[in-house]
């Protein structure tokens, strides 16, 4: 294996808390209803082509992008379309989405459901990347940007890279890990799939060393077998936010994204390892994304665990399933508790973003009190990007969006290093993420002109 | 020792006697002419660049009027809202037109009692930030959040956050209408509205637009699109604007019929004389300062 390697520029390391990797995935039971949201991705919301009474099978497309940047959205059960009604998501406000009602399992023909690993790549790089999009693959690591979008490379550029996301720095989530160490055959003919959709020589996969196993264990199947030539396993240093992706294409390559610019500048395509382990399923098994594994965990959490669950399914269920909620819960997260967003309800349905639902205890998420900015620089220490992010704070307190503009805040990746870093407690992430809305909209305006 | 201060003064006070000279003839040469009217209207504005006349600044408005009363001989279209415009229209020789004054009035009641929280908010305190993340502490989607993004933007301090309610509270007396706060509201919840005869007002104080069951679980006070006002009120002043009753202030003759009508309590009179004992059951407005 390589030597380890990592991005030389801020970075923070919160305790990892990793209680369910020696977890397997459990495959979750199929709920009696689920409830599919139509927004499930970046952008534009999907628009149903299902109404009431509707049967459907698993699989079966139900609605359908809307826009350059949208995804597709499948039936993830067989049974009948009971409503397309509003329901409260993770945020309470309430979204549109389609419930159904389960009746047994059957998928749509044409769908490989079997464990055979298929490894012969028939189909064009044109309709591999055409499979991705019909089949609604979105980043599954949390930002749900839908996939085909960065497989389609412009004309004057050339793919280089394929990066494979598998740091999952975010403290608590053990999905991808789980994914790894389980399906590895799998991952890597993803990988290979990927590769070959975007014509890319090489492939890294980039892991941090606090999964080590995972990472010996694809090493040798990488080393053992001529077909899996061109990948490498990229050993990376467990410091938050080597997940991000600019930060993941600095470790591996050494290479830096310009500001403002994709990362296809640098010749370099990343891609998330739950993602990948989709596109293997789409693109060999003809599947669209229909379940993902969930983690859930939480330090007073009886059985932190790690379940495939299908999309739609309550988050409730899946808590119940790992203990129940427990007494001393404070805080409920949905993703990791780095950047995922507090829940105000339980009966939110997971979709392909959640990556994790987190409980963090009384004594974790104990109101800190803030205090005033001492100017003492943590800040600026921890940014992985580069940034000063206590005055982007204050400038955007005072609803300065010129200046903020002139200080970059658009290149801020929205990781909260700064805000865990900083001694007077002050979320300075929060006051950044708004800046950034705020200063998105008078550029978007200006550009309008 | 005293040598070298007096040395000191002498070459300073010669060198700010020089440059003196050079700004007095610089002065007088760049020199940029200007209607000494636009001063005189500036003076009698209230001064504090609000933006309620649709100008950046007052400087601006000033000058707007000045402009418009020599082309036009009228200041129509033209009224600051915080300041006495009859005075502005005397120093350009003209009558002043008055307009109706308004006011800032908080459409939501969703006290910390009425609508009790479900979670607890730790972050920015900018509303127009929480509004991205949630619906808020008690669920409502369109009611207030309570960080104070109305009070910060108010140059006359009239708004207040009231710590017992959770809600910002409008001064009468302060308040010009100038809409400031309605627009820094991120869900429109605070609307600027005619003050009223004898500054009495009927309005909706709920800015819900969910269906009706959905908002009777978030709050015990909300607007639930029942249409019992709207089907009582004898001047069509109301209309439904979804499933939120909205009260036109322009048709309303503030009979109070919807008030009684109101099964949620949901609609707010302000300053009445009280009614009669036997009518006790209607709640007394939160916002009135008797």
């Amino acid at each position: 294996m390589n030597p380890i390697k990592t991005f030389p520029k801020g970075g923070v390391h919160p305790e990892e808390n990793k209680l369910s990797s020696d977890q397997p995935i459990i495959t979750f039971e199929i709920p009696k209803q689920v409830i599919i949201p139509l927004g499930q991705c970046l952008g534009a919301p999907a628009e149903p082509i299902v109404a009431k009474g509707d049967k459907v099978k698993v699989g079966q497309l139900i609605a359908t992008a809307k826009g350059f940047i949208s995804a597709n959205v499948h039936s993830s059960v067989s049974g009948t379309v009971n409503k397309i009604d509003e329901v409260m998501d993770h945020t309470g406000y309430r979204k549109p989405a389609i419930f159904i009602d389960v009746e047994g399992d059957e998928w749509l023909e044409g769908i490989d459901t079997s464990d055979t690993l298929v490894k012969d790549i028939t189909l064009s790089s044109e309709e591999i990347v055409e499979r991705i999009k019909q089949h609604g693959i979105v980043g599954l690591g949390g930002a749900t940007f839908p996939t085909y979008v960065k497989l389609m490379i412009p004309k004057d550029k050339k793919a280089e890279y394929v990066i494979i996301n598998a740091a999952e720095c975010e403290p608590y989530l053990t999905c991808d890990n789980r994914l790894l160490l389980e399906k590895p055959y799998e991952f890597l003919v993803g990988v290979k799939v990927i590769m070959k959709a975007v014509n890319a020589p090489k492939g890294v996969v980039g892991i941090e060393v606090n999964k080590m196993e995972a990472a010996k264990k694809l090493d040798e199947i990488v080393k053992g077998d001529k077909y899996f030539e061109g990948i490498e396993i990229q050993p990376l240093k467990t410091k938050y936010p080597q997940g991000g992706e600019k930060q993941l294409i600095k470790s591996v390559t050494g290479r830096e994204v310009p500001s403002g610019k994709l990362p296809i500048e640098t010749g370099c395509v990343v891609v998330n390892v739950a993602s990948t382990f989709a596109i293997y399923e789409a693109v060999q098994k003809n599947k669209p994304l229909v379940y993902r594994v969930v983690t859930v965990t939480g330090k007073s959490v009886k059985k932190p665990s790690n379940f495939l669950t299908r999309i739609g399914t309550p988050a409730n269920m899946l808590i119940e399933a790992a203990g129940g909620l427990p007494e001393d819960t404070a805080n409920l997260i949905n993703g990791g508790p780095m950047m995922g967003k507090s829940v105000s309800v339980t009966s939110f349905p997971t979709i392909k973003g959640t990556s994790g639902i987190l409980m963090l205890n009384e004594k974790e998420a104990q109101p800190r009190e803030v205090s005033n900015c001492i100017r003492c620089g943590k800040c600026m220490q921890a940014c992985p990007m580069g940034l000063e992010p206590y005055l982007l704070n204050r400038l955007a307190r005072q609803n300065n969006f010129e200046e903020t503009e002139k200080h970059n805040i658009m290149d801020c990746i929205e990781c909260g290093s700064c805000e865990f870093t900083c001694p007077a407690n002050i979320p300075l992430a929060d006051y950044i993420r708004y800046g950034k809305t705020k200063t998105g909209q008078l550029i978007r305006s200006r550009n309008q002109k | 020792m005293s040598n070298i201060l007096l040395w000191s003064l002498v070459i300073l006070g010669i060198l700010g006697g020089v440059a003196a000279v050079i700004l007095f003839f610089v002065a007088k040469k760049f020199k940029v002419e200007e209607n000494p009217l636009i001063d005189e209207v500036e003076s009698v504005l209230a001064g504090a660049n609000c933006g309620g006349c649709g100008f950046a600044g007052c400087r601006n408005f000033a000058e707007a009027c000045v402009k418009a009363a020599a082309e036009k001989q009228s200041l129509s279209g033209l009224n600051c809202p915080s300041s006495d415009m009859s005075k502005v229209a005397g120093l350009l020789g003209l009558t002043a037109t008055v307009a109706e004054p308004m006011i800032a009035v908080v459409r939501c009641n969703g006290t910390c009692e009425n609508a009790p929280s479900k979670v607890h908010y730790e972050g920015a305190d900018i509303c127009g930030f929480a509004n991205t993340l949630y619906a808020g502490e008690n669920g409502c989607p369109n009611g207030c959040l309570g960080l104070g993004d109305c009070v910060k933007k108010c140059q006359f301090n009239a708004l207040h956050i009231n710590k017992e309610t959770g809600l910002p509270e409008v001064d009468e007396d302060k308040c010009v209408g100038c809409g400031a706060c309605a627009k820094a509201c991120p869900r429109g919840v605070i609307e600027i509205r005619a003050k009223g005869k004898n500054n009495r007002r009927v309005y909706v104080a709920c800015n819900n637009v969910e269906k009706g069951a959905i908002a009777m679980k978030n709050c015990k006070v909300s607007c639930i699109g029942c249409q019992k006002c709207f089907k009582t009120c004898p001047f069509e002043a109301i209309e439904m604007r979804g499933n939120l009753a909205y009260i036109d202030y322009t048709k309303c003759k503030q009979c109070r019929k919807c008030v009684e009508a109101c099964p949620r309590g949901s609609i707010h009179e302000v300053n009445f004389p009280p009614r009669k004992p036997k009518e006790t059951n209607v709640e007394q407005p939160n916002e009135s300062k008797e």
